[in-house]
This record gives C-alpha cells, structure tokens and sequence, in this order.
C-alpha cells in the first residue's frame, strides 16, 4: 500500500503486542480539508490514544487526491475509518465523534455492553 | 422510428433529448430522455430497470458515440457483463475501448451504525473520476437505493443523495437513476422526489398465467409523450417497446390485386381478388375450410415467385401440408425453395407481446408479401380479450405500413353468430369473408359470401363452398322458392329438374310424334286424292276424245253420202253444222 500522498500519519512506537492485544492498522479516507475532515481525523487521533495506546497504525488518506484509492478500498462515504489489521475487514462511516460506536465497530466493545454503558453514563 | 426525432429540433430553445437507441421508447418520449438531467427509472425486481439503463448506455456509446459510467451498487461488474451478454452486448469489448466503464459499488451494512456525521464523497470522487477517464456523457445508477441499505441515517443521506442529483445535472451526464419501487409510491425510499424532470415506471403483471411487461412514462417535464402503458419485451437483441400504433393511419394503399388462389373467389372480388397490403379475415366455425381459403392464397403468392408467412396456432406444418395435398395442394415445394415459411407455436407458449415480437422479428427477416394467422381467435388464449385485440391491431397497423397482405382465420365458437363475434377486429380488416354452415336434410353444408370488401365491387351471392380432391370449388348455390338449397339437397333439387325437363321432353316427343302421324296420313290421303283427281281427268278427257272421234266419222260418213248424192246445197249446210259441233267438243 502507498504512503506518499498521506496527509498526516501517526505511527507512535509499539510495544511487543500482548496477548489479545492485536496491533490495529487503520486508515481514514476522507473528503478534502474540510471542517468535518478535521474533525474525524482529531478524533481518530483521539480515539487511538485512548483506547489502543501504542498498537496501532493509523494513515489518513484524502480520496481528492487518489480517487482511484477511493474505488479499490470500495469508499463511498467520507469520512471513512477502514481496519485493515485485524481481519476481518471492517468500515466505519462517519467523523468518529461517537466512540461507543467506534468501540463497536471495531469489535472492541460487545454491542449489548455498550447499551450498559450507555445506559451507566446516562 | 427516425420519425419523430426531427421534433426536438423544432423548437428552438426545447429541451434537447438524449436519444436511448431503444427501439420504439425514443418513440414515446418524443426523441428521448432529456439530456443533461437524469431520469428516475422505477420498477418491482426482475421489471427489467438494469436491462433499460445497460441499454441506454450500449446503444448511446455504439450508436451515438456517447461513453457511459455504469455505477453498480447491486451486481459486480462481472455479473452485469454476463447478464446483458444474452442481450448481445459485448460489454468487455466496450470496456476496452474505453467507450464503458463499471464500477462496482458495494455498500456493507453495519449494524453500529454511522460514528458520526458524514458525507457521499466518496461516490462523488469515484463518479466523477470514471466520467473523467473515458469522458462519459451517460451515466447508470442501479440501483441507488441500495445506498439506504448501508447508510442508517437517512437525513443525511436524503440530503447527499439531493446533491448528487445537482451535481450529476452541474455536470451535464444524462443519467438513469433505478430505485426498486414502493408500497403505492414510485420508489421504496421516495427518491422521485428529487428526480422530477423524466420518470419511468416498468411493471411486470401476471394475467391468466401469462407475465407481460409494461412502460409507462409517469412524467416528462418540459416534453410532450406517450401517456399510456406501453408493453415492451425483453428480446435476444434488447428491449423492445411496443407502441399502439406508431405511425397512425398513414399507410401508402395500394391498387395492385393479388389473386386469392380460388377462381371463383377471385370472381366474387370483382375478378382480380383482393388488394395488395389490405387485410382479409376469414370467419366460420371449426372445419369449415378457413385453412385451406389461406393454403390457396399462400399457394398462389409462392407461384407468383412471392414468399409467404405462416403463423400456425393449431396445426404442425408437416400437418398442415398433409392435409392441404388431399386438397390438392402441395405446399411442400415452396418450402424448400424458401418462398415458404412456417412458424408453429402454440398460443400458450408466451405471452402475447411474445407472440408479437416474434412475429415482426420473423416478417422482417423474412420479408414476405403475404402472412398468414391461422387462426388469429387462438391468440385470445395468451391473455386477455382486450390484450388480444390490440395486439391485432398493432400486427395489422405494421402489416399495412409494409404493404404486406394479412390472411387472418377467426374461429367463430359453435352457436355464436359469425358476424357479432368479430366485432372487435373486424372493423379493421377490408376483405371480410364467412363461411358459414347450414345444417339441413341430416347434412351440413358450407356456404361463403363476400361480407365487406373495401374498395372494390364485389358479389353478394351466396355461394357452396366445397372442398374437391382439386382444391376449393365455389359453386352457385340453389337458390328456389325453398330457400337457398346447398350440398345434398342442392343435388337432389337439381336431380328432380333435371327429371321434370326430361319428362317434359318427353311428353313433347311424344306429342309431336302423333302429329307427325296425322300429317303423315293426311299427306297421303291427299296424294290418293290427287290420283284420283288425275284418273278421273284422264278418263273424262278419253270419253271427250272418243265422242269427237265418233262426231268426225259420222261428219266424214255424210259427206261421203252427200257426195254420193251430189247435193251440194244441202252437203254445205250440213257440213257447216258439223264442223261447229266438232268445234265445241273439242273446247
């Protein structure tokens, strides 16, 4: 996969993974630098901090410049945030402002926890 | 089909139409789809949107050199390009030379939903990338409602899906957009609401078991069209759309005769048979010889050196040649010299517009100048009465237009009366023939008379009709102070004339003959009477004879005495008297 048109990257130093502790590889696509693009990709930022400290990899891919990135990766809506590692494959649309539902989508959070925890810190 | 195209150009200022290359919807959309906007095509699974919209694109890019983006939300670019390959589109081949390009659009479903706000521009920058890279004036949406599917938050989708219309119009593609369609609304997420300019609704409806595909234009902003349903097929070359009548009643007529194989029949129709390009329908009940009427015709179209059509909807054509050589006609021959063609199916077999597209495919490949439906009553069979009708109507429109001469059979169901039951088509056809059956004397009998025939003088006898080992002999029928006398009862009114005239001559011979006898007689009672006359002549002229004799002696005697005497005074005297007596008796 090229890396020549990421627009920011965070690729902080990982630590040996342990176990259950899979190394996430994700990639952001999104529209251009508009306001909403930077809000996915701060909250991408954020997100990965918080919760996958050190093992993961994230890129940020703006689909104007490599439309045909667009196409392959199958991207439809922007923001996009595309797991790549581990498998399977996952999407999440959106600009990544509800966590919970990043936690979900990224098989770190029991979608019937998350109604508990909703539910807690209502 | 070109015809209607010139219209857009009429007025200057009109909305310019993007022609679909479609046989027949360029017609009812008044030259095509309106070009730069898109066009809401809507339908139930399986009515064919995919088909329509893949066609737009194949034909714009072959035939009017527009390329076209096919964005394909629910089939991978490989399966589109095997489904449309049984519609002879080479999508690969299209593919290559850059004048099509797929991209195939998938949309997951995911159950956490959107993590945030969000936008399409990822079909935007995809969309806009491929009409870029083969420059493409055409685009394909199939289906966008897939996108609702993905998406849950259908807000922001209304509102991406609102701008996408704006921006395929910015960009000036003309576009189908395929939505599947809805509980009593156009489209099952309502995008008809920002899709207003051109909406096509496909409908599939089942009747009596038999499916037919319907179009309908629902709207046409800025444009004039078609409002009715239109039937239209799905071929081995595409769609089809059929309309009503395509060109109206603007066919060329002409004065050319075609014979109709039967020298009687030909008689009745002002001696030179029926007009080239006109229809014939030919009415009666079960076996009354409606066949054999067509075999004539098509027997003398193929010795003209013509080719003719046969639709056979009861018959196999190795039967139908059997039976009409016990009529003395071998249809076999014209066969195989290709001036005869058969096409047997039966009317169950498709639907109606099946039926009719297979029917014109046929003529026009095979051009004949003379078609004929044996009998036209079974189509009825594929669908509804109406549905029948108009479909008649349509075959004998496009018929006509081709100057083809249409032979039709009606099957008129015992009981019925011949003339009320074709009503409905009837109206159309010019030559309207009925063979009708009387049933007399434990016999039935054919009888044919000439209805209706436009534009010619023709016979309003009544004859019998009679099929001969020689083919089909009219004959004049009896027509006595008994009524019109057919078959048996024809032969035997005409046995007992002919006995009456014979004994009638008779009687005259007989009488003539004891004339003949008295004349005979009385000839030679005149001859005996002329002997008799004669003798009786002959013996009165003997008794003159011998008394002047006698007078003339006795005359000489005296004299001889008076001279014996010498008395001259008294011999002169008395020989003066007898030379006067000797006189009168020889008077």
């Amino acid at each position: 996969m090229p890396k020549d048109k990421r627009m920011q990257a965070t690729a902080p130093p990982s630590p040996p993974p342990e176990a259950g502790q899979e190394r996430f590889i994700l990639r952001l696509y999104v529209a251009g630098t508009t306001p909403q693009s930077m809000r996915a990709i701060l909250n991408a930022r954020k997100f990965c901090e918080e919760h996958l400290d050190g093992r993961y990899q994230l890129e940020v891919i703006d689909i104007y410049q490599r439309p045909t990135l667009a196409r392959d990766e199958q991207i439809v809506a922007a923001p996009t945030l595309v797991r790549h590692l581990p498998l399977p494959l996952r999407k999440l649309v959106g600009d990544l402002s509800d966590f919970e539902r990043v936690l979900i989508g990224l098989d770190l959070l029991a979608p019937r926890r998350a109604q508990s925890v909703e539910r807690s810190t209502k | 089909m070109s015809k209607t195209r010139g219209h857009r150009q009429s007025h200057p200022g009109a909305l310019t139409k993007s022609p679909t290359g479609i046989q027949g919807l360029d017609d009812i959309t008044d030259g095509g789809l309106p070009q730069g906007r898109p066009t809401l095509v809507s339908g139930q699974a399986g009515s064919g949107k995919t088909l329509l919209a893949i066609e737009f694109l194949v034909r714009g890019a072959l035939g009017f050199k527009e390329p076209g983006v096919i964005m394909a939300f629910e089939e991978t670019g490989e399966e589109l390009v095997q489904n449309v390959a049984s519609l002879g589109f080479d999508l690969p081949d299209l593919i290559a030379r850059n004048l099509v390009l797929i991209d195939y659009i998938q949309v997951e479903h995911n159950e956490a939903g959107e993590t945030g706000e969000f936008n399409l521009e990822g079909l935007f920058v995809r969309l806009g990338y491929a009409i870029d890279s083969i420059g493409a004036k055409r685009v394909v949406l199939d289906s966008l409602e897939t996108l609702f599917a993905g998406l849950t938050n259908t807000t922001i989708l209304r509102a991406e899906l609102r701008r996408l219309f704006c921006w395929l119009k910015s960009k000036g593609v003309t576009a189908i957009i395929t939505a599947e369609r809805g509980d009593g609304t156009l489209t099952r997420h309502g995008i008809e609401e920002y899709i207003s300019d051109c909406v096509i609704l496909l409908d599939h409806r089942v009747n009596n078991q038999f499916a037919t595909r319907r179009l309908r234009i629902v709207k046409y902003r800025g444009s004039a069209h078609g409002a009715d349903e239109y039937p239209f097929l799905i071929g081995d070359r595409g769609l089809s759309v059929l309309p009503m009548t395509s060109l109206g009643l603007t066919h060329t007529a002409s004065a050319e005769r075609v014979l109709s194989g039967v020298p009687g029949l030909d008689a009745m129709l002002g001696g030179k048979g029926y007009y080239r390009g006109s229809s014939i329908l030919v009415s009666g009940s079960a076996g009354s010889g409606k066949t054999s009427l067509a075999a004539h015709l098509a027997d003398a179209a193929c010795r003209r050196g013509e080719r003719c059509l046969m639709f056979l909807f009861e018959e196999s054509p190795s039967q139908l040649i059997r039976n009409m050589r016990s009529i003395g006609i071998d249809l076999e021959p014209w066969v195989k010299k290709e001036r005869m063609l058969f096409q047997a199916v039966r009317p169950t077999l498709c639907g109606l517009e099946m039926h009719l597209v297979t029917m014109r495919k046929l003529t026009e490949e095979f051009k004949p100048s003379v078609v004929v439906i044996d009998p036209v009553t079974n189509l009825h069979a594929g669908g509804t009465m109406t549905e029948a009708r108009s479909l008649v109507t349509r075959l004998i429109d496009y018929f006509k237009t081709r100057q083809i001469t249409a032979f039709l059979t009606s099957l008129t169901a015992g009981g019925c009366d011949e003339e009320s039951s074709e009503a409905g088509i009837s109206s159309l056809m010019d030559t309207w023939l009925l063979v009708r059956e009387f049933e007399t004397n434990g016999e039935r009998n054919r009888v044919l008379y000439v209805l209706k025939s436009r534009g010619m003088a023709h016979s309003k006898q009544v004859r019998e009709f009679r099929l001969t080992s020689s083919g089909i002999d009219l004959a004049d029928a009896y027509i006595g102070p008994g009524g019109v006398l057919t078959g048996t009862a024809r032969i035997q009114q005409e046995a007992r004339d002919a006995s009456e005239a014979s004994m009638f001559q008779r009687e005259f011979d007989c009488r003539k003959r004891e004339l003949d006898c008295k004349r005979q007689a009385l000839a030679a009672q005149m001859d005996a009477l002329r002997l008799e006359f004669a003798s009786t002549e002959a013996e009165r002229e003997r008794i003159g004879a011998e008394e002047m004799e006698r007078k003339e002696t006795r005359v000489h005697d005296r004299a001889a005495i008076a001279q014996a005497r010498h008395s001259d005074s008294v011999a002169r005297g008395e020989t003066e008297e007898m030379e006067m007596s000797l006189a009168h008796a020889q008077r």
